[in-house]
């Protein structure tokens, strides 16, 4: 028997979801030299690249150049790409072990974790990825609202979400206008009356999660300046030999820019991003109508686990924060997928190295592949989707070689597009989403912007003449 | 990073042992799967000790019945346990100093996986490549390069 991967036969893999696990696996396999492979990938949204688009900050547009690979590996022409068709809805998995030899799932960490508190759910406490769904134009999100009348918010947790979202609440309207911010959003953060935004850690500044860039820039921002305890900003006692013994020069710098904050003199800039740590929040306060007006924190100190982690213990001191909005960012998880094993306690898909796992067996459910987020859980930075990826891609190619593959029904005469049409007939293909892209750029370009983002999906079947 | 992302990809089954089994089927359950260690655990499915090739190394060096000794008599008692939410540095740096190859993860009392060393510095590797990876793609794109 020979394997799929020739010309006559080649390996046809479905991709699901399009984001930056999604390309890294489909550029590994179709760099595989002397394997012929197809490869279309879907995504429920009619635009492709996942956080990419809808998750990194609309400041930070260097880092979305990395779209300009993806770009290279959509130009491959086994490649093919189904925006607005989405697996369990439109198209069953059933159906897709019909047409392809593979499957792999990369649908990212689509919900946040909740902190688990009281008064979590007061009208003005939100999660801080629907904010920043909401203003990169997500057209789930885009209709969200937001109280920017309010004055104090707090943000809880320091990761690049916590991190982004305090930033782009803490940036002037010229600021915001150089961005492909959502346009609605840019017009609602210009009225925007937030004054201070607390950033809130749990642990100390030689453990915050976010990276020195990320820091610095807060520093260098036009209409806000930031603020730090020198109380909270001075090391613990075990935070101090941890680094001393570590001799570790990237949380060296980290540290030594958070205590040059504490020292500053206040410069008179409208907005204040007060940077707080070794504080837990206990409880969100609601006045009569239901909204938030205060929270409650809780002091910690840090104690050395078994295996080493400095890790938050609360104290009996406490105290009351006003805020009147709240944005809490203390993780992410995925969301399980239909007739695919998920293990909850991680958030994933119950995998081992990218391979999907029969729960009760833990043996391979062959022709079932995850990378990115929805199998490892929210971790690293884009690029630490490559390495991710390519190993679920090993994996598969290690399976392909020994016959563990599905054996499709009829993998290439019968071609999915047909399918696809009958289900969705308005689904968006490359060519499609590349005019949209040029629309927006161009947009974009004439109001001196890198672009303007199509935030609803009629829009978009409208600008492509559906 | 936390241990949880390197855990997640490592499916749900949790390979054990008991105490009073004979080393000779701890060899024959780390060569099956091709692993360094075992976590050895008591009738309520509890960590009591961990099993390694070391320890039966050791043991061997001066005991030629090594091989039907119990596994309670050879394995090592004085164990370290991480939880899920410990950071992947930290640990490494543990078992680097501490000079130890496996550290079983416990949350809520129960065993909920293993972690060894390959495990820790295989996720820090991805981590540095992916970030290399991100800062080429971000200097490539810079205005004037």
């Amino acid at each position: 028997m020979t394997q799929p991967g020739s010309e006559a036969d080649p390996l046809r893999v479905a991709i699901i979801g399009s984001g930056p696990a999604a390309f890294y696996a489909a550029d590994h396999l179709l760099k595989q030299p002397g394997l012929v492979v197809k490869v279309d990938m879907f995504d429920r949204l009619p635009t492709p690249y996942g956080l990419v688009r809808a998750g990194v900050a609309p400041d930070h547009q260097k880092i979305k150049s990395v779209t300009k690979i993806f770009d290279q590996v959509a130009g491959n022409p086994r490649f093919r790409f189904f925006g607005l068709v989405e697996y369990g809805k439109d198209i069953s998995l059933d159906e897709l072990k019909q047409y392809y030899h593979q499957i792999l799932f990369a649908t990212g960490a689509q919900t946040d974790r909740r902190m688990g508190i009281p008064g979590e759910d007061l009208i003005g406490s939100h999660p801080a990825t629907a904010f920043v769904a909401w203003y990169n134009g997500h057209p789930d999100f885009r209709d969200y609202e937001f109280d920017l009348t309010q004055e104090r918010v707090a943000v809880v947790g320091v990761g690049n979400v916590a991190m982004d979202v305090a930033r782009i609440l803490s940036l002037t309207p010229a600021e915001l206008a150089a961005t492909d911010i959502a346009d609605y959003a840019l017009e609602a953060l210009s009225k925007s009356k937030v004054k201070e935004v607390y950033l809130l850690g749990r642990r100390g500044p030689a453990q915050a999660a976010f990276t020195n860039p990320e820091i610095k820039e807060f520093g260098e921002l036009e209409g806000a300046e930031v603020r730090v305890l020198p109380e909270e900003a001075e090391l613990d006692p075990l935070s101090k030999a941890d680094l001393e013994a570590s001799q570790d020069r990237t949380t060296i710098k980290k540290v030594e820019i958070i205590q040059s904050y504490a020292h500053e003199k206040p410069s008179g800039k409208p907005r204040t991003l007060v940077l707080r740590f070794l504080v837990s929040p206990v409880e969100l306060i609601g006045n009569a109508a239901g909204h938030v007006v205060a929270m409650r924190l809780v002091k910690n100190v840090l104690y050395a686990t078994e295996a080493g982690t400095l890790s938050p213990k609360a104290t009996a001191q406490f105290e009351e924060l006003p805020v009147g909005m709240v944005f809490r960012s203390v993780g992410y998880r995925g969301v399980d997928l239909p007739g695919i094993p998920f293990n909850e306690r991680w958030g994933v898909i119950l995998n081992q190295k990218g391979r999907v796992l029969n729960p009760e067996t833990q043996h391979p459910l062959t022709g079932l592949y995850t990378s990115g987020w929805i199998k490892r859980g929210p971790s690293g930075v884009i690029g630490t989707n490559k390495p991710d990826s390519v190993e679920t891609v090993t994996c598969m190619l290690e399976d392909l070689a020994t016959g563990e593959y599905i054996h499709a029904a009829q993998p290439e005469q019968a071609d999915i597009e047909e399918l696809v049409r009958t289900r969705q007939p308005q689904y968006v293909s490359y060519a499609d989403w590349k005019r949209i892209d040029a629309l927006e750029v161009k947009e974009g370009q004439a109001q001196g912007r890198p672009r303007v983002k199509y935030t609803r999906v009629a829009d978009i079947l409208k600008a492509l003449g559906r | 990073m936390k241990l949880q992302t390197i855990l997640a990809t490592k499916g749900k089954k949790v390979l054990t042992i008991r105490p009073e089994q004979p080393v000779k089927e701890a060899i024959s359950v780390l060569v099956q799967y091709n692993i360094g260690a075992l976590v050895v655990v008591d009738e309520d499915g509890r960590p009591i000790g961990i099993i390694s090739e070391r320890d039966v190394i050791h043991e061997a060096a001066h005991n030629d019945a090594v091989l039907t000794q119990m596994i309670g008599e050879v394995m090592t008692t004085k164990l370290i346990t991480g939880t899920p939410h410990d950071d992947i540095h930290s640990v490494g740096q543990t078992m680097t100093d501490r000079r130890i190859r496996h550290v079983p993860i416990v949350e809520d009392g129960k065993l909920v996986g293993i972690v060894s060393i390959g495990d820790v510095v295989k996720t820090q590797l991805q981590e540095y490549e992916g970030t290399i990876d991100t800062l080429q793609t971000q200097v490539q794109a810079s205005p004037g390069k």
